[in-house]
């Protein structure tokens, strides 16, 4: 009781003390957070706006037509079946290397989630390298699921880490077997973070374009772009984007309605025991066979198809000034990308942190809807803009780099957020007494304190920027050339040699990425 | 008869033996309260009779049917066995009706019906059923998983520590309903704590477990009064220690000759008294004389050290507070009773 009691007047102590009015640097911090969602919600008011202005007539007349049904029936069925399998994967796979004695249960963790190094649409180079024929569903569906399954498994095994096996032993005293304990209490904890990942590999088949494209697979995205290329920036275009909208309107309409209301804390005091530990006996080697067949389709088939390449290809393929200047063009990109993102994430990072309000937390959900916009949605609307509106902006660094900024600010949001929560607030206070002003005080305590959870944020940015193909291609000024585009062009002119170093380079630079996205995952469950 | 027999249950840690070597017999109906330190086993005892864990030696007899021996093992969900352990553990994405439910197999209107009456059962308001366990308090999280437990109507109850996350108040409360809800139901009840006040309030046998064995298992006064050694006595409520030498049930003491227990020895040895049968008062009066050589003010009671004339011994008790004592001050100590004698 002792304890208890002396514990928790230290606990209110530490309690940061939130001041009733807002302070200055609060006010600037709020109007600039402001300005950041508004440029960030500018897709999604050209779309409105693209809607008005088309009229509902010939709205309606390009909406509903058989083409867009078309490319609805491949939508719809490509969501419906990519998900499931991913869920399913996703869950065994986490369940094998977080709850059993798998062997080298690490290294398939590792392995589940490195295929996040390889951009999709790589993976469907590699797939087409083994497989020229391969197109439409059945390809989309195989492709999709190997490069975005790790979307899941990384919430669900960090998941299956913080859940308490107090619980389970509970559920099997009230008489469940194993497998109803699984399918009642295991599964229903899971349950946030199967919609997160969910929703986030449905946002990603909505915009992927590359992927699709190179197996011939219509789906909105690719016809938006094939508009785009032919037509420049028809109305057609735009009622696609809307529909394209709509449907990621209805993902996340989804999600917010299964996801249920609160996290699933734990209840009571103390920490957690470890979980228990299956052994899986002489099913071990049975067991093993899924991990292998995951790892050797989502980064077996890459490895062999680069490979394969890079060796046909011999000492011809490097071209070492062209690469160089790729890899120049894109590391410069990614920096600059990475390091506007970051720093546009700061002053919601901040308030959201510092002072939560209902504000605050509105403002972090118009960031969060705006990432969840399609690329090439971002790209039209801001193509649109600026020739209509800012006309010296267009095709410039800084227009490419605003769009950067909303598709990948809220991976710089979370690692920001988590850092500045660790700093306590006492210093800041303590140098705004020392006579340093807030905005100053600021920047001389928690921000750079919070430096690593920057760096962090900075570098899963990048990791997005590097891999991105559709609005990166819409936007680029005149004469870049990133891997990515490079890599592009390369397979458009069916040189599939040619593009294997653009490839290459593309997986070895995110690998690290990837690694640091990983051991994110595993600081955020506490083990 | 006895409902729950263990036998030699031994479990290892690694390099710590959690277990090693306990037996038990449980009797149909009975109360029986585990006390002992932190860390010396209690948790993994329960554990290994609900079926959590598998014992590395040792077997487990439940109702005439046998649950563990060997390798041999029934699976948790197979034994029919209550628990309520620390904290509650009560499911987070359900409602209270829907954890108490939990375990029933019936139609939905039936469980929702017994749900009701279990939350009669165990003191809650029938309101709180469609509150999810984070809207409840501790103590009602408590409640309502014993309900949750009751709902299986298991023959045997195992309660970890169910009351330790509660405050004084409420934990004295909460156990007097439990334990009323457990004797009107006539279930079996293995509690486990720390507290030995609880144990001896609650159980009808008291184990006493250290570093992972039993020291001794009895009925509370027998363990109270005749511990089998100074520790257990120690660890059971505050005990005066002294150096006797004994013969035909008597003892001469540093506090004078004193009755024993046991009439048979003879020879040198430690007696045990307990605060409540020794009486301090001042000046001269029957008995033996001291000094006060420290005395610090708790409330109610004072803590005193009395140095005992004639020796360099001097004992440590509560007194009910008095005014008038002060540090080297004289008084006389009587004792009424038995001593305790520990065997060599
Ligand atoms: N999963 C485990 N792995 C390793 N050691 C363990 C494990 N569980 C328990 N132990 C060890 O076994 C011993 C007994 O633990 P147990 O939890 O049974 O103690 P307890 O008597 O219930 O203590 P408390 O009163 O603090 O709950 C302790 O030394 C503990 O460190
Ligand atoms: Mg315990």
């Amino acid at each position: 009781m002792l304890l208890g009691s002396s514990m928790s007047s230290i606990a209110e102590t530490s309690v940061p003390v939130v001041p009733r009015r807002l302070p200055a640097a609060s006010s600037w911090t709020l109007t600039i957070a402001v300005a950041v969602a508004l440029a960030a919600l500018l897709p999604l008011g050209f779309v409105l706006w693209a809607t008005v202005a088309t009229g509902w007539e010939t709205a309606f007349q390009l909406i509903f037509r058989q083409r867009v049904g078309d490319l609805m029936v491949n939508t719809v069925l490509l969501v419906v079946f990519t998900i499931p399998v991913c869920a399913m994967l996703a869950v065994s796979l986490a369940w094998l290397t977080e709850r059993s004695d798998l062997p080298g249960a690490r290294l398939w963790s590792w392995l589940a989630v490195a295929p996040l190094a390889v951009p999709a649409f790589v993976h469907s180079y590699a797939w087409i390298g083994l497989w020229p024929g391969l197109h439409g569903l059945s390809g989309g569906v195989a492709i999709s699921v190997v490069a975005y399954f790790p979307f899941l498994y990384l919430p669900v095994s960090a998941a299956f880490r913080l859940l308490d096996p107090a619980l389970e032993d509970q559920a099997a005293s009230l008489g469940l077997a194993p497998f109803a304990v699984f399918r009642r209490v295991v599964l229903p904890q899971l349950r946030l973070a199967l919609c997160g990942g969910a929703l986030l590999i449905g946002l990603h088949l909505l915009a992927e374009y590359g992927l699709y494209a190179m197996i011939r697979f219509d789906t909105f995205t690719t016809a938006i772009l094939d508009q785009f290329q032919s037509t420049y920036n028809g109305v057609a275009a735009h009622m696609l984007a809307l529909v394209l909208v709509l449907c990621c309107f209805v993902l996340l309409g989804l999600e917010a309605g299964l996801r249920g209301r609160r996290r699933y804390a734990r209840l009571g005091p103390g920490v957690a025991r470890r979980p228990k530990i299956t052994k899986l006996g002489r099913w071990k080697y049975f067991c093993l066979l899924l991990p292998l067949v995951v790892a050797a389709f989502s980064l077996g088939i890459p490895a062999l198809t680069l490979g394969r390449w890079l060796i046909a290809g011999g000492a011809g393929i490097w071209r070492m000034d062209e690469i160089g200047l790729a890899l120049w063009q894109t590391l410069v990109i990614c920096l600059i990308g990475g390091i506007a993102t970051t720093a546009a994430a700061v002053p919601i990072a901040w308030l959201s942190v510092r002072r939560p309000t209902r504000a605050s937390r509105f403002l972090e959900g118009c960031y969060y809807l705006a990432s969840s916009m399609p690329g090439v949605v971002v790209a039209l609307a801001l193509v649109t803009v600026t020739v209509r509106v800012m006309l010296p902006l267009y095709q410039t660094v800084a227009t490419i780099v605003l769009a950067y900024v909303v598709m990948f600010l809220p991976r710089a949001l979370v690692s920001l957020r988590a850092s500045i929560a660790q700093v306590p607030v006492e210093l800041e206070q303590a140098a705004a007494s020392l006579g340093r002003s807030p905005g100053n005080a600021l920047w001389a305590t928690t921000v750079r304190l919070a430096a690593p959870g920057a760096a962090a944020g900075v570098a899963l940015a990048s990791l997005g920027i590097m891999n991105e193909l559709t609005a990166t291609q819409m936007l680029a000024p005149n004469g870049t050339r990133t891997l990515a585009m490079a890599f592009w062009a390369l397979t458009g002119e069916i040189d599939y040699a040619g593009a294997a170093p653009y490839a290459l380079l593309m997986v070895v630079f995110s690998m690290p990425l990837t690694w640091l996205l990983y051991s994110q995952s595993k600081k955020i469950a506490g083990r | 008869m006895t409902l729950l027999q263990l036998t030699s249950l031994r479990k290892h840690y690694g390099a710590v033996a959690a277990l090693d070597g306990v037996g038990l017999s449980v009797a149909a109906g009975s109360r029986t309260a585990i006390v002992g330190p932190s860390g010396c086993g209690k948790t993994t005892l329960l554990r290994l009779v609900a079926g959590f864990d598998q014992p590395d030696a040792g077997s487990i007899v439940f109702g005439g049917r046998v649950l563990v021996d060997g390798a041999f093992q029934v699976p948790a969900h197979k034994r029919g066995i209550g628990i309520v352990s620390q904290d509650g553990c009560l499911f987070p994405h359900l409602t209270v009706a829907q954890n108490i439910g939990f375990g029933m197999e019936a139609e939905r209107a039936v469980k929702e019906a017994s749900a009701a009456e279990l939350m009669d059962m165990v003191g809650l308001d029938r309101a709180m059923l469609s509150r999810k366990p984070d809207q409840l308090s501790g103590g009602q999280q408590q409640r309502v998983a014993l309900a949750r437990a009751l709902a299986r109507k298991p023959r045997l109850m195992l309660l970890d520590e169910p009351f330790s996350a509660l405050d004084t108040g409420l934990r004295a409360a909460t156990r007097k309903a439990v334990t009323d809800v457990l004797t009107a139901a006539g279930i079996t009840t293995l509690l486990v704590t720390h507290d030995q006040a609880e144990a001896l309030a609650f159980a009808d046998q008291v184990a006493v477990m250290r570093a992972g064995r039993f020291a001794q298992v009895g009925s509370p006064r027998e363990v109270y009064s005749r511990p089998v050694d100074p520790a257990t006595a120690a660890f059971l409520g505050e005990a005066i220690v002294l150096p006797a030498a004994v013969a035909g049930g008597r003892a001469e003491s540093p506090l004078g000759v004193l009755p024993v227990d046991d009439a048979a020895y003879r020879g040198s040895a430690e007696i045990m008294l307990r605060p409540e049968q020794i009486s301090v008062t001042g000046g001269g009066g029957n008995g033996v004389s001291g000094t006060i050589a420290e005395i610090s003010f708790c409330g109610p009671t004072s803590d005193v050290r009395i140095a005992l004339g004639g020796t360099d011994i001097s004992i440590r008790l509560d007194i009910p507070s008095r005014e008038a004592l002060a540090a080297g001050d004289q008084v006389t100590i009587g004792v009424s009773g038995k001593a305790h004698l520990f065997r060599q």
